[in-house]
């Protein structure tokens, strides 16, 4: 699968749609130019769509960090929603999942905001 | 040439420093996998480690020049996995990498590389090459259950 990034709007909430892999030279340098052009863009509420994410390494991971940073600093909330059991794995295991609040699905991030 | 008549290997192969040859070193990973009979969840988490591997020989080791080569090699015996990976770099020290688990450490963007390694495979050992640069060598035992799946939780 090719990695894209999308982003859409519901309300004012802004959901980034991740495909593929999140890996080194691929993906990780795509989401973060997303992200940060969402939170450049003003948007104060992001919420990361990743059911879609077949792999995710250490670079998408480091990424992912940084962008929540760089969200948390501007004031902006960063969550993440859908997360396949793989993907939930390699958080979980450098414990960066109780650093993200997580959603089972986008009804439930949209609603958290 | 049928499948079972395939050796394990090992299968060696010479790349560029190039993160696009990181595609080609997955898709041998997963001819072997095939061949050998790893199952699908076990050969997810040993393609995590070799990613790892290969992205941190060309980044860390080569510095992302294409005119340094990483080598390949995807071998071991019937009971375990060894993927070899060797570098022209510099060579570095493994006691010098934070661990990504300590609290002051656990925003940082960078650092999680070996540490995945170590967790999705049973041994991980760093060498000096023989002509310099780095080798690591990790194993993925495949007895019992191990060849079905990784216990991440």
């Amino acid at each position: 699968m090719k990695t894209t990034v999308t982003t859409r709007d519901v309300g004012d909430v802004k959901i980034v749609e991740l495909h593929g892999k999140i890996t080194i030279g691929a993906g990780d340098l795509q989401m973060r130019e997303a992200i940060h052009a969402a939170v450049n863009g003003g948007a104060m509420k992001i919420l990361v769509d990743m059911k879609d994410v077949t792999t995710i390494d250490s670079s998408g991971v480091g990424e992912l960090v940084g962008c929540y940073t760089t969200a948390t600093h501007k004031g902006a909330k960063l969550k993440l929603v859908s997360l396949p059991p793989k993907i939930s794995d390699v958080l979980t295991v450098t414990q960066l999942i109780t650093v993200f609040d997580v959603f089972t699905n986008e009804k439930d991030g949209l609603a958290s905001f | 040439m049928t499948e079972a008549s395939v050796s394990p290997g090992p299968i060696v192969l010479w790349l560029s420093s190039r993160f696009e040859n990181l595609e080609l070193g997955q898709a041998v990973l997963e001819y072997v996998c095939r061949v050998r009979g790893i199952e699908n969840d076990a050969e997810h988490w040993i393609g995590v480690a070799l990613r790892e591997a290969l992205a941190n020989a060309i980044k860390h080791g080569n510095r992302q020049d294409p005119s340094r080569r990483v080598m390949l090699s995807l071998g071991g015996t019937a009971d375990d996995l060894e993927i070899v990976v060797g570098d022209e770099g510099e060579g570095f020290e493994t006691t010098a990498v934070a661990d990504p688990l300590a609290p002051e450490n656990q925003m940082k963007t960078s650092g999680r590389g070996i540490f995945y390694m170590k967790t999705f495979m049973d041994d991980v050992t760093f060498t000096r090459g023989a002509r310099g640069g780095t080798v690591l060598t990790m194993r993925k035992h495949l007895g019992g259950d191990q060849k079905k799946g990784v216990q991440t939780r």
